[in-house]
């Protein structure tokens, strides 16, 4: 045995290891397929080898040739193996095999599931990580049902290192098991506050996420990320928040509102180019989700364009891009701002980069007038010219056609123009896009009556010249124009003048080796020329010629008759037939002409192109009924047939189409007569289109006699379209100069001017009339059309599974799977240590076990009390959003929310119940301000809002609504008992007289270990205006009010508003500190000026401010076994307090710790809980609470003593109050 | 992020993380449409091409084109900033990166890969704590192989 294993490990030595490989692979690189599979070879011996180290080499060597090309699936067994091998080194190249070349079809994945539990569970955390980083990559339908538990304990893991790659791959999880989100949400919520940024940002990525593919479910968490991105000086992390905003916006307009202002902020501020962008792309999006009606946002828009536009003058082609791609966003909703821009656009076109012009070229759809499209299509003909490349020309080609045809021709003046436009595109070579001229032709001719006189004689003159268009089998993509011409001149052959020479044109043998489709157009369209010139002939007598040209079809018909083509054989058997006995009648001089038209008579109109879905359902039927009973399952086989048959002859025995009776028709023909007369864009059958074609001004100009039709069609030196752009111009200027005559007054001077400098440049949109009186024929739709443009969403959207309510409680229903009986060397999951009976819907996980006897019993009972809490979450959650919404700072101040809760703590939970009333009587005045012009929702929320106040009235004072929600809010893991809590504020007194009232709170900064926030409520007590309220305190050696740079420490901090009567509003200073251990107490003035109709006195105020420890302490949720072992630790120093005479229940005594004391409960069994904090400097605090008969002990746990005793002392007083 | 190509002057592929589940065939697909695509655009052009309903960012360094696939809303200039990070990480850590590097230690550069993002997201801003992550686990895999000689191993000791 003994001997074998050292034979291994010497075979190993000559082992190829992974340089080699790659070495030898570069070595031989004319016979590489065959080095390779020597190597394959090489490596599936190695694998059949028990040595893991040599197992390990050659999976290594595998990824790589997996990133060659080459299928390794079959050794997906042996990656686990290696996964599993107990040796980090190996593990990794196991984990990095598997995130290669795992999927959710590779079959041994779910063999996998224990090996991850078990690395995810390791005390290592580079195992745990590998693994996560490993199932990122993996994670299939079963992995994270089975595993998202694990990932979740994980999320609050005592290394950031962890916590922060679990919080990621909760994203994976969720999409693949979307069951997960809700019990997970929670917590993931909780780390959007988490102390360590990486995680924080972790979190801010996920959730954002989220909320960009459902945002109605994040709506909630705006206040949350609002004031993360107020305070977050993280780029990354900025950039995903103010997406966020960008997707919530649209559902929220006032958050758009609030927005706005620090969006600008940043634009002006920042010099990271990826968040300028950002900032300006959802700056757009929030404009656009405003009404336009908001004038005063042009401000913002302008900044927002002025910005793009140095992005697109930046030498750096990126940022030219996206300042492109940005601006066309802004297009959508302000044409205007970014026309003026036009110029920078038209430049880009020129740019030698493509995707940049094609940019620029979306950019041209929105910035054509009727006053520039020609010199925009101008240019870009120039450029259709110098392309090189066929998909870029093609790209402009379907351009010029976008921006001309854009809603229903708005911008074409002269349409002969735009035909000659089109018929010079026909010129280029390889194009894809024949059709798409061709339906141009169509459609102009078709709806624009007055152009079709010149339309004809165009297209007779392609028909003339098809062998230019028809010869070069590559072009074959252009020859689709031919179809439009021929059925032009075909329907339209009355506006032709040589006919004779069109209709030989249409006959020469050439014409056979044209597409069938087009060759059956040709067919069908060269009778109704034919049937014109019978008539034409017919009426001038001349009979030899109506004989002749009746010959000449008869001679030419055959070459189709014999055409490969179904279609076209057809058509022309059937119409040589009917060609030949009208020679027959004409030989009996039987004048035949009136008939042959009658075929071809009355007029064709277009059709929208969803007419036909619009058609509504006729009463009675029901397109889902079955029109015959399906055969049952039970038929056999052989009877199907019959069936079949049966079916066939019922179908034969009705009639094909419903027979309209004469009535009816007559009747609709009526209606929709009446319905074109009121439409102004109908044209109706004018006597004359030619006549009304000639009286418009400036056709003495068109120049239908200037083309020689035997001159090919590229005029020399001149494109055709120039010609009409300059006789537009003139047309125009004419048009002017009538106008300025009318106008005659002292406007001699001014017109010199005029005329020498190009007028067409000075003149307003509305003055230019378009060169005929074009009408266009709207599209014709079925009567009472259907009114539906339902946009149907993609049923396969992955990310619809995670459109989850978030905000609803939990259900006992849901939590995620446990694993039992194998995890015995898994963490131990805090949350089942817990009682059952603290145990509230927040909660993700229970012991089910123990619960399920208890459940039946407190079944309906927990059911109502469910509701009741949904119900007060619901409002609560709501009103929050609305209070925020609500309050807009008054600008430039520093006085933002902290966040939704702790805004509504501020208004709603003052000590004392009175003045709360009046707080909300204010709060409401406010609202009903801005109320005036809004919406229903917000009177809906006064309703709810009066409604609960006269609730509130009629509980005793004690049990406030609204304490009682931030109470459970702010105790977040703690408890939430049915029992209702008293009210509590954070807010205490700073200082009161006749005019004004002060009180304030002291929050700790996440983001900063020295740091502190005083948020400071002003109520204007007295009737007077009070302004010019500055605020001052007399620094200490140890605490000192953050100032702005440049004043001196005597110098006070103006608060960035003015009070009116009754009203209060919230400031924020920052105040800087070294130790935090010891409470401080600073002095300070309130100096302020009262305004009233008396005048304005000075007034001041003193005060002192009180920093306690437990306000340097920032709730930090921590979990079971992190708990025991930051006490294991033993670097914490102890200490202990016991007071008497407490009456109040535990619980309450829990909260009022957790509220004023800033602590969250670990657990808590019976009358003993364990609770824990962080100071902002990273001190741990751990409390072990005992509720004795009338007394409670506290046994304090701190890595500094002389913290913990202060907090205890603290703590003393509060309880001493109970 | 969809995924991440690391592809060479020549075409050939030097470094791929996807971040969705597609199986080998797409995946290869994808693959050589983009790389054709990539090199096809001049140098002067910019870094950004639509494809089919992604967006393509890429950047080129020396003679490795990095490649990443992201979606419609997501930052084209912050996707730029996450491949100049990466380099700038396989620079820290190999001392001036350059492709043969990667080639013969195309393990690390995943490794670094995987402690920068995770499915896809940003995982670490701070080039320092990434690199520290990495160390610490090169650390650890040191540890493991040195008490190892094939004597030990054989269980002779």
């Amino acid at each position: 045995m003994a001997l074998k294993m050292v034979k291994g490990s010497i075979d190993r030595m000559f082992d190829k290891n992974l340089q080699d490989l790659v070495r030898g692979i570069r070595n031989h690189k004319e016979d590489e397929a065959k080095y390779i599979s020597q190597c394959i070879d090489e490596i599936k011996q190695e694998l059949k080898q028990d040595n893991i180290a040599v197992k390990a080499n050659a999976v290594c060597k595998l990824t790589y040739l997996q990133m060659l090309g080459y299928d390794i699936s079959w050794a997906a067994f042996n990656i686990i193996e290696v996964m599993s091998a107990s040796k980090f080194t190996f593990k990794r190249i196991g984990y990095l095999a598997a995130s290669q070349c795992f999927h959710e079809g590779t079959d041994v994945i779910m063999l996998t599931t224990n090996q991850i539990r078990k690395d995810l569970s390791s005390p290592n955390q580079y195992d745990t990580g590998v693994a996560l980083t490993g199932l990122s990559c993996f994670v299939t339908p079963d992995l994270a049902r089975d595993l998202a538990n694990d990932i979740m304990t994980l999320m609050s893991h005592t290394k950031p290192y962890i916590r922060k790659k679990a919080v990621l791959i909760m994203y994976k999880v969720f999409l693949k098991y979307p069951e997960s989100l809700r019990p997970a949400f929670p917590r993931l919520k909780e780390k959007l506050e988490d102390p360590d940024p990486g995680v924080q940002s972790a979190a801010v990525n996920v959730i954002c996420e989220l909320a960009r593919r459902n945002p109605k479910n994040y709506l909630s968490l705006a206040p949350l990320f609002f004031k993360l991105m107020t305070s977050s000086t993280n780029n990354w992390v900025l950039i995903k928040i103010i997406k966020l905003f960008g997707a919530l916006t649209p559902l929220e307009p006032r958050l758009g509102k609030k927005l706005i202002e620090p969006l600008t902020n940043l634009i002006h501020s920042t010099s990271a180019m990826s968040l300028l962008y950002e900032c300006v792309n959802t700056v757009i999006a929030v404009l656009i989700s405003l009404s336009s009606g908001m004038p005063n946002h042009s401000a913002s828009i302008q900044l927002c364009v002025q910005k793009l536009r140095i992005l697109i003058e930046d030498s750096d082609q990126n940022l030219k891009y996206l300042g492109l791609l940005a601006m066309s966003k802004i297009l959508k909703t302000h044409p205007k701002s970014v026309q003026s821009h036009k110029d920078l656009i038209l430049q880009c076109l020129d740019d030698k980069d493509e995707s940049i012009r094609l940019r620029a070229l979306d950019l041209l759809y929105g910035m054509v007038s009727k006053k520039n499209l020609m010199e925009i299509v101008k240019k870009l003909m120039i450029h259709v010219d110098k392309a090189e490349g066929t998909t870029y020309r093609d790209e402009l080609l379907t351009k010029i056609i976008d921006i001309c045809s854009q809603s229903n021709y708005q911008y074409i003046t002269n349409f002969e123009w735009y035909i000659s436009i089109l018929v010079e595109l026909t010129r280029l070579e390889g194009t894809r896009h024949g059709h798409l001229i061709a339906a141009q032709m169509l459609d102009v001719a078709i709806r624009v009556k007055a152009i079709r006189k010149f339309a004809v004689s165009q297209m007779a003159m392609l028909l003339d010249n098809a062998h230019l268009i028809a010869s070069n089998t590559q072009r074959n993509g252009i020859c689709e124009v031919l179809y439009a011409a021929a059925w032009i001149c075909g329907e339209f052959s009355e506006h032709l003048e040589e006919a004779n020479q069109t209709l030989e044109a249409m006959l020469r043998p050439k014409v056979t080796t044209l597409p069938g489709h087009i060759q059956a157009v040709y067919v069908q369209n060269m009778v109704k020329l034919y049937a014109s010139i019978l008539q034409q002939k017919e009426q001038a007598g001349e009979k030899e010629a109506a004989q002749e040209i009746t010959q000449l079809m008869i001679e030419r018909l055959p070459q189709f008759v014999q055409s490969a083509d179904l279609e076209v054989q057809e058509r022309a058997s059937c119409i040589l037939q009917l060609i030949k006995y009208i020679q027959k009648l004409q030989v009996k001089e039987v004048p035949v002409a009136e008939e042959v038209i009658a075929l071809f008579a009355g007029e064709l109109n277009p059709v929208a192109p969803k007419a036909q879905k619009k058609v509504p359902v006729p009463e009675g039927l029901d397109l889902d009924a079955w029109i015959n009973e399906p055969p049952s399952d039970s038929e056999s086989e052989d009877e199907k047939p019959k069936t079949i048959f049966h079916d066939e002859e019922q179908r034969h025995s009705k009639p094909r189409h419903p027979e309209m009776d004469e009535e009816e028709l007559a009747r609709r023909r009526e209606a929709r007569k009446q319905e074109q007369a009121n439409n102004p864009f109908y044209i109706k059958s004018s006597p004359s289109p030619q006549k009304r074609y000639q009286d418009t001004p400036g056709v003495e100009h068109i120049p239908v006699v200037q083309i020689d039709l035997s001159v090919p069609l590229k005029v020399p030196g001149m494109p055709m379209s120039d010609q009409y752009v300059k006789l537009e111009e003139e047309r125009r200027h004419k048009q002017k100069l009538e106008k300025d005559k009318k106008k005659k007054k002292q406007k001699k001077e001014k017109r010199g001017k005029h005329h020498r400098h190009n007028s067409l440049h000075t003149e307003s949109e509305e003055d230019i009339a378009p060169a005929h009186h074009v009408d266009i024929i709207t599209e014709e739709m079925p009567e009472n059309a259907l009114p539906s443009d339902e946009d149907d969403k993609d049923p396969n959207d992955p990310y619809k599974a995670l459109d989850i309510d978030l905000d609803k409680p939990l259900a006992d229903s849901e939590k995620l799977p446990v694993q039992r009986h194998r995890n015995a060397e898994a963490l131990k999951m805090p949350e089942s240590e817990v009682p059952p009976v603290e145990k509230k819907s927040k909660k993700p996980k229970k012991k089910e076990k123990k619960h399920k006897e208890k459940e039946k019993d407190k079944g309906k009972k927990k059911e109502k009390e469910k509701k009741v809490v949904e119900e007060e979450e619901e409002e609560k959650k709501e009103e929050d959003l609305d209070f925020w919404l609500s309050t807009a700072p008054p600008p430039g101040s520093a006085a933002q929310p902290q966040s939704g809760p702790q805004t509504s703590a501020a208004v709603a939970s003052e000590p004392e119940g009175v003045k709360k009333e009046e707080r909300e009587e204010q709060q409401e005045e406010e609202e009903e301000d801005e109320g005036k012009k809004s919406s229903k929702h917000k009177k809906k929320k006064h309703k709810k809002e009066k409604e609960e106040k006269s609730k509130d009235k009629k509980k005793s004072k004690k049990k406030h609504h609204h304490s009682e929600e931030e109470m459970a809010e702010s105790v977040q893991n703690g408890t939430l008992d049915d029992e209702p809590l008293p009210p509590m504020s954070s807010y205490r007194l700073l200082a009161e007289n006749p005019y004004i009232k002060t009180t304030y709170d002291i929050q700790g900064n996440l983001q900063n270990d020295s740091q502190v926030t005083v948020s400071v409520i002003f109520e204007n007590k007295s009737t007077s205006f009070l302004k010019s309220m500055e605020l001052n305190v007399l620094d200490s050696l140890n605490t000192k009010m953050l100032r702005p740079e440049g004043s001196s420490v005597h110098d006070g901090i103006p608060v960035p508003f003015q009070l009116p009567p009754g009203i209060s509003n919230e400031a924020q200073f920052v105040f800087t500190l070294q130790s935090i251990v010891m409470a401080q107490k600073l002095k300070g003035t309130l100096s302020f000026i009262v305004k009233n109709d008396e005048g304005s006195t000075h007034e001041k105020l003193d005060f002192k401010l009180h920093f306690s420890c437990a306000s340097y302490l920032i709730t930090t949720p921590c979990y079971s076994d992190a708990f025991a072992k930051l006490l294991e630790s033993g670097d914490l120093h102890m200490s202990s307090i016991k007071v008497d005479g407490i009456s109040i229940s535990f619980q309450h005594l829990l909260a009022k710790i957790c509220f004023h004391h800033h602590f969250s409960v670990v657990e808590r069994v019976d009358s003993c809980a364990s609770m824990y904090s962080r100071s902002i400097q990273g001190h741990h605090v751990c409390l072990l609470v005992k509720k004795g008969e009338n007394s409670v002990s506290i046994d304090g746990k701190c890595s500094d003593p002389t913290l913990l005793s202060n907090l205890l002392d603290e703590m003393k007083e509060t309880l001493s109050k109970c | 992020m969809q995924f991440m190509l690391l592809f060479s002057r020549q075409g050939k592929l030097r470094l791929q993380k996807w971040y969705v589940p597609l199986s080998d065939k797409e995946k290869k697909k994808i693959t050589r449409e983009l790389v054709q695509t990539v090199l096809a655009r001049k140098p002067k052009m910019c870094s950004f091409l639509e494809w089919r309903d992604l967006k393509i960012v890429y950047k080129r360094y020396a003679s490795l084109y990095f490649c990443c696939a992201i979606e419609d809303q997501d930052n084209e200039l912050i996707t730029l900033e996450i491949i100049h990070r990466y380099v700038e990480l396989l620079d820290k850590y190999f001392g001036s990166v350059c492709e043969l590097d990667i080639i013969f230690n195309f393990e690390k550069a995943y490794f670094i890969l995987d402690e920068f993002l995770l499915g896809g997201e940003v995982q670490e801003t701070s080039k320092k704590n990434v690199l520290k992550a990495i160390e610490q686990a090169d650390l650890l895999q040191e540890e493991a192989k040195t008490p190892r000689s094939v004597l030990e191993e054989i269980g002779l000791t």
